[in-house]
């Protein structure tokens, strides 16, 4: 029982990393149709800027001078995606293929970057005490870090559910991706919009890069590109554009995964791209038209 | 005619190429006949043979395949697998290699071409990193993980192996462009190639028409898979073994990046931008560690020295400045190139 505890919360703690890589892909992806490559990007860019901060700030690696570490991290990452949008996506607005080119060359150059900076070998990343440690639920002793994660991601989860839901430009949002062109034929600039969500897109990869190097111990220059993919597998099984079909099949994939390389060791990735290949043999358009009612 | 003649005698120089000591100051360290230089050349033409064989999936159908790195690595890892397992022969271990990874490339080709678009690229690059992974686990010990697996030359045949054999892993990297220029060139002529233009530019009309699309995506992704692997076999013996960087997205990436800078969907322009894009791969990072580049201030020679930094910022320039690659620039010049004489008549 312990044991199917613990599965369940370490694998939802991965489920909450896959989540905040997919939102801002999914989003984007939704609203702008870009691909973008340069996801993996931010991550890595919020988790430099993390492990940077937390050698400045005073207390970095404990406590709340930790937190103000990875909000100066979430902040350069939603930076670095306002900067890539407004310079190099925008001008190729509608040129799908031509966006996701760029993204693709930016990852490659953004990734040989950092390892220019930074070097290409991992880095031991500076983590307050209280997330090496465990609490005790339900009698399986789970790794804080993982509970961590879980709170970040559902912290997320609502905040972009209430902003969607809620404010003006989250209205615009939602129509954005139902419908571009109506949004624009009644007069209002989606631009603005593509720009906003991509750094809310940003911010999310940075703080998944952040909770990321609590959680693995490690920040290297490759960090982003391996956990795009997982973002990538989530985006296509939660179906392009939806936040909510993003969470649920975050925590489909973070609990095969977890389940399966328990139970058969070494099969969890490889369960999860089967999983991958079902739900697209069965509804090609991902698990939100289900909640819908459209195939 | 001229035009016709023109690829023959390209072919015909490059094959004289390991007679010749030409030395070629900057753009080469040896004469060209040193096997350092005649590796290096052998590396780019396999390149070159790879951009081209996977253009015939992304220029000329229109499928944006991440995934092409798992067909590559087959033939790599297939022939390294085979040749260190068994006792066979190199030619069967080949055979077998590439018709095993034409087989995995029909049975996940089957199911990723029920998506198009993004989720085709998505779907790809997953199977990609199954693949990727499963390497980097090392089952069984067969694919020996991260250390890579090298080829035991006593078990290859006497003419492959060793330094003063490098023009025949020269020759073997020319005859393998050679056949894929001319497979994809035969199909890119033939009616099936129309059909594959078609199939990009409005898959729903050729449906009306009566041919199933879905059949020639197959085909396009079958064809250019094994032709990956074949080159994944010259990779093998060229480079003397396997390493699992062969596996990884970002080689898939790269080769997308050779198509684009080339010229997607012309005739040339892969093999050139694949031959290119190696060259510099392989010439930059020479550059990057050398005294001028260590020189500098740190601020230049950090990034000077990652040679995909340089390749990915000229690949961006190029989407936005260059749009038909270096295919497309001959055609750009051409009005310049009517000028001049005009002008030396007047």
């Amino acid at each position: 029982m312990s044991t199917v505890v613990l599965l369940l919360v370490t694998g939802l703690g991965l489920a909450g990393l896959y989540f905040l890589v997919a939102s801002g892909l999914s989003l984007v992806f939704g609203l702008a149709d870009v691909l973008n490559f340069a996801h993996g990007l931010f991550l890595s860019v919020g988790a430099y800027a993390t492990w940077w901060a937390a050698g400045v700030v005073p207390g970095g690696g404990t406590g709340w001078g930790f937190g103000l570490a990875v909000a100066i991290g979430v902040a350069a990452g939603a930076a670095v995606a306002t900067v890539v949008e407004l310079v190099l996506i925008r001008p190729l607005y509608r040129r799908t293929i031509e966006q996701v080119l760029v993204t693709v060359g930016l990852s490659l150059a953004g990734v040989a970057l950092l390892q220019a900076i930074w070097g290409a070998d991992a880095r031991p990343f500076p983590r307050p005490d209280w997330t090496r440690v465990v609490t005790h639920l339900g009698g399986a002793a789970i790794p804080n870090a993982s509970l961590l994660l879980i709170i970040g991601a559902g912290a997320v989860l609502l905040a972009l559910l209430g902003f969607l839901r809620y404010t003006r430009i989250g209205l615009v949002i939602r129509a954005g991706v139902e419908d571009r062109s109506m949004v624009t034929a009644l007069g209002i600039d989606v631009r603005k919009a593509f720009t906003l969500v991509f750094a809310i897109g940003g911010a999310a990869a940075a703080l998944a890069g952040a909770l990321a190097g609590v959680a693995f111990g490690a920040v290297s220059p490759g960090q982003g590109t391996s956990l795009l993919i997982f973002g990538f597998i989530v985006v296509v099984i939660g179906g392009m554009g939806s936040v909510t079909g993003s969470a649920a099949a975050a925590a489909a994939v973070g609990l095969v995964q977890q389940f399966a390389n328990y139970y058969a060791p070494g099969l969890g990735d490889i369960s999860v791209v089967v999983l991958l290949a079902a739900v697209l043999l069965v509804r090609p358009q991902g698990l939100a038209s289900l909640a819908r009612g459209t195939a | 005619m001229m035009r016709r003649l023109l690829p023959l005698v390209a072919l015909a120089v490059m094959a004289v190429l390991p007679y010749s000591t030409l030395r070629i100051p900057y753009v080469l360290d040896g004469p060209l006949n040193s096997p350092g230089t005649l590796q290096l050349l052998a590396i780019c033409l396999v390149f070159g043979g790879l951009a081209t064989g996977y253009d015939l999936m992304f220029g000329r159908t229109g499928l944006l395949s991440f995934g092409h790195a798992l067909y590559f690595a087959g033939g790599v890892y297939g022939t390294a697998i085979l040749v260190d397992r068994t006792t066979w022969p190199l030619w069967l271990a080949a055979l077998v290699a590439v018709a095993g990874t034409a087989l995995l490339a029909t049975l996940l080709g089957a199911i990723a071409l029920r998506t198009n678009g993004i989720a085709f690229a998505m779907v790809t690059l997953a199977f990609a990193q199954v693949g990727a992974i499963t390497v980097a686990r090392n089952p069984g010990q067969v694919t020996g993980g991260e250390e890579g697996l090298p080829l035991d030359g006593a078990r290859l045949p006497e003419p492959l192996v060793g330094v003063v054999n490098t023009a025949n892993l020269y020759w073997l990297a020319l005859a393998f462009v050679a056949v894929v220029l001319f497979a994809v060139h035969r199909i890119g002529d033939a009616p099936a190639g129309r059909v594959l233009i078609a199939v990009r530019d409005d898959d729903r009309r050729v449906g009306v028409i009566g041919l199933d699309p879905y059949r020639f995506r197959l085909l396009a992704f079958v064809t250019s898979g094994a032709l990956a692997a074949l080159g994944g076999v010259a990779y093998a013996l060229l480079v003397g073994g396997a390493s699992v960087h062969v596996t990884s997205s970002d080689f898939t990436l790269s080769l997308l990046v050779m198509v684009v800078l080339g010229g997607p969907g012309t005739r040339w322009g892969p093999l050139l931008g694949g031959f290119a894009f190696a060259f510099l791969d392989q010439r930059l990072t020479a550059v990057g560690s050398s005294d001028a580049v260590a020189g500098l201030p740190s601020v230049l020679s950090g990034p000077l020295s990652q040679p995909l930094f340089i390749l990915g910022t000229a690949f961006i320039l190029a989407v936005y400045f260059v749009p038909g690659g270096l295919a497309g620039l001959a055609g750009r010049l051409g009005p310049l190139r009517r000028l001049l004489p005009a002008k030396a008549h007047t």
